[in-house]
């Protein structure tokens, strides 16, 4: 489905992605995990075209999009959600729905009939049904709870049926019980839209318990690839990442 | 309630307004009162566009005025052009008004086009630059424009339908016409899936980017109508005047019109119509005693912006809202307060 080719991203003399050969297989359910600085976001900012590679091949249904603008990659069916929640504060969460509904659909520019339009709604209503935010439908966006603005960020991109989603510290800044919820949900987004979700996580618990393969980066560049009991068995994963906390502290300076 | 019925209900109210002020026209024949209302018209639609922009879609557009004189010279150079009154007969106004909604739009077309591409301030001062740009053409091209001294000698405006416009109550009704249907328009616009679209790139343009819409088609798209509606009330002003004057482009129309929309209210629909109403009240009320009128105005403003620090249509809403969750509970009045409060302090900051 989306498979990154010898991607390599610098900045001036910083590489930030260094030789990343991925694959992301149809439906799978893959997490991003590595300490700070190791190119996590840098990676999906290159994906979704806010940032354009330095050399490599991004190839996504069997073609490439790397230098694809923003927008136009967004309709070729890869949709995101940002580490700190990107929504519409004067909306309601239910307008915001729409609106994201309304472009999937490509009435964005529609100017003929009152907003919004009958198949607009249904599908907003079965997406409100979805993320179990009906309570909230009729709240503005900018005074809901965090762990709802995080939940409607995953919602405006689930919105247009992405092929792959790609979810950028969904829990972030959430108490622990939340955490685990909001991962249930996404698990259960998962498993209902039949895509393929890749998920950025800095809690290895949550990430071990969620994902069916962990990528881990460092510096730049792949560690180690594989499911849960052999990244937690893999020494240089140890080393580098899973050691004390105060290991992952030096990592990040 | 169905999305068609709501466009529907909305043109019947646009049709009963239009009758209201037909009726208030026959009732009170006045010239005051009439030709009052028909300066409001104009400045109504002046400001109730560039409402479009600056509330809807976060667009802060310094020289919207270029569009409103836009709209009142090439409605007057048409009908002052030789032969074409003469050609069109009764078909001459309404042709011309029609010309002049579609060379403003196509005027706002182009300068939308290089503007949309700026952001914020940038965007700011690049339709202020256009604007001067407008108005060193106007008094440039004296053989066409009349130069600083405007379009003068009257604008020809043959009868049609049977209203002729050099009667105060005939150029009333079909002033009142073009106002109604040009807040029509923008009322159905904010409406529409397209006027959601605005309010998601004012909200957040990068957002709105990552959901696949071209948000710089949108910027221009708005740009474009706000500035034909604009045109639309230099029409109305150039057929109340007579005549089309190279101030009508100047930077304190468009400041003025900013003014009004703040005045009034940039949270709701309505705000601005109202800020145009008190404006001009404050206005012609001063004149009777003194002549500084921006004195008065500049004390309204500070007024508007230091104690209600909101425009006076937000701050009722406010009140209102306030008021009727009274009696739910104590902690959620207080609560309410306090996010207005920082809402109005952001808006008045920003």
């Amino acid at each position: 489905m989306l498979h990154l080719d010898h991607l390599v991203k610098k900045f001036g003399g910083l590489t930030a992605t260094d030789d990343v050969t991925l694959d992301f297989p149809a439906g799978s359910l893959s997490a991003i995990i590595g300490p700070n600085g190791a190119g996590k976001t840098t990676l999906f900012n290159q994906i979704t075209g806010h940032l354009v590679p330095t050399s490599g091949r991004i190839m996504f249904d069997g073609e490439n999009i790397s230098g694809l603008k923003p927008a136009a990659i967004v309709r070729k069916g890869i949709g995101r959600a940002f580490q700190v929640a990107s929504i519409f504060p004067s909306m309601t969460v239910e307008e915001a729905l729409a609106t994201a509904v309304s472009a999937h659909n490509r009435t964005a520019f529609q100017l003929h009939s009152a907003f919004p339009p009958l198949n607009v709604r249904h599908q907003t209503e079965e997406l409100l049904a979805l993320l179990g935010m009906e309570p909230v439908a009729r709240s503005l966006s900018g005074e809901i709870s965090h762990g709802d603005q995080k939940l409607l960020d995953v919602g405006l991109a689930l919105a247009l049926n992405p092929k792959v989603l790609l979810l950028d510290e969904p829990a972030a800044g959430m108490g622990p019980e939340e955490r685990w919820q909001m991962m249930d949900t996404v698990k259960h987004l998962w498993k209902s839209r039949n895509m393929t979700l890749i998920f950025i996580e800095h809690d290895i618990d949550l990430v071990f318990k969620t994902a069916e393969i962990i990528h881990v980066l460092r510096y730049g560049a792949v560690l180690a690839s594989g499911k849960a009991h052999e990244i937690r068995g893999n020494p240089e994963v140890i080393k580098a990442y899973l050691g004390s906390e105060t290991d992952t502290v030096k990592d990040a300076v | 309630m169905n999305s068609t019925r709501i466009f529907a209900r909305t043109s019947l109210m646009a049709v009963i307004g239009l009758a209201v002020l037909i009726l208030i026209g026959v009732i009170y024949p006045g010239t005051w009162l009439l030709d009052t209302m028909t300066g409001l018209f104009a400045s109504g639609l002046l400001v109730m566009s560039l409402h479009l922009l600056v509330g809807y879609t976060g667009l802060v557009s310094f020289g919207h005025a270029a569009y409103f004189a836009s709209g009142g010279y090439i409605f007057g150079m048409l009908l002052q052009a030789d032969g074409v009154v003469a050609a069109l007969g009764g078909w001459a106004v309404p042709i011309a008004t029609l010309v002049a909604l579609l060379g403003t739009g196509g005027f706002a077309l182009f300068v939308g086009l290089i503007c949309a591409r700026l952001s914020e301030i940038y965007f700011a001062f690049l339709t202020l630059a256009f604007q001067m740009l407008l108005v060193s053409a106007i008094q440039g091209l004296v053989q066409y424009t009349g130069g600083d001294q405007g379009l003068t000698g009257g604008i020809p405006r043959p009868e049609f339908l049977g209203l002729n416009l050099v009667e105060v109550k005939d150029r009333y009704v079909f002033s009142a016409f073009l106002f109604m249907a040009g807040l029509l328009v923008i009322r159905l616009v904010t409406l529409s899936s397209f006027g959601a679209t605005l309010r998601m790139v004012r909200d957040n343009e990068t957002r709105t980017a990552f959901l696949g819409i071209n948000t710089y088609r949108v910027k221009v798209a708005a740009f474009t109508i706000a500035g034909m509606i604009a045109g639309l009330g230099g029409v109305i002003l150039a057929i109340f005047t007579s005549a089309a004057y190279p101030e009508w482009a100047g930077w304190a129309v468009s400041g003025e019109a900013i003014f009004m929309i703040m005045l009034g209210g940039l949270h709701s629909f309505y705000g601005p119509l109202l800020g145009v109403v008190v404006m001009r009240a404050i206005n012609d009320i001063t004149l009777i005693y003194t002549t500084h009128t921006d004195l008065a105005k500049g004390i309204a403003i500070l007024f508007v912006v230091l104690v209600l620090r909101r425009g006076i249509l937000d701050w009722i809403l406010d009140v209102r809202a306030t008021r009727r969750k009274r009696g739910t509970s104590g902690d959620q009045i207080t609560s309410q307060a306090l996010t207005k409060t920082a809402k109005g302090t952001k808006d008045a900051a920003s």
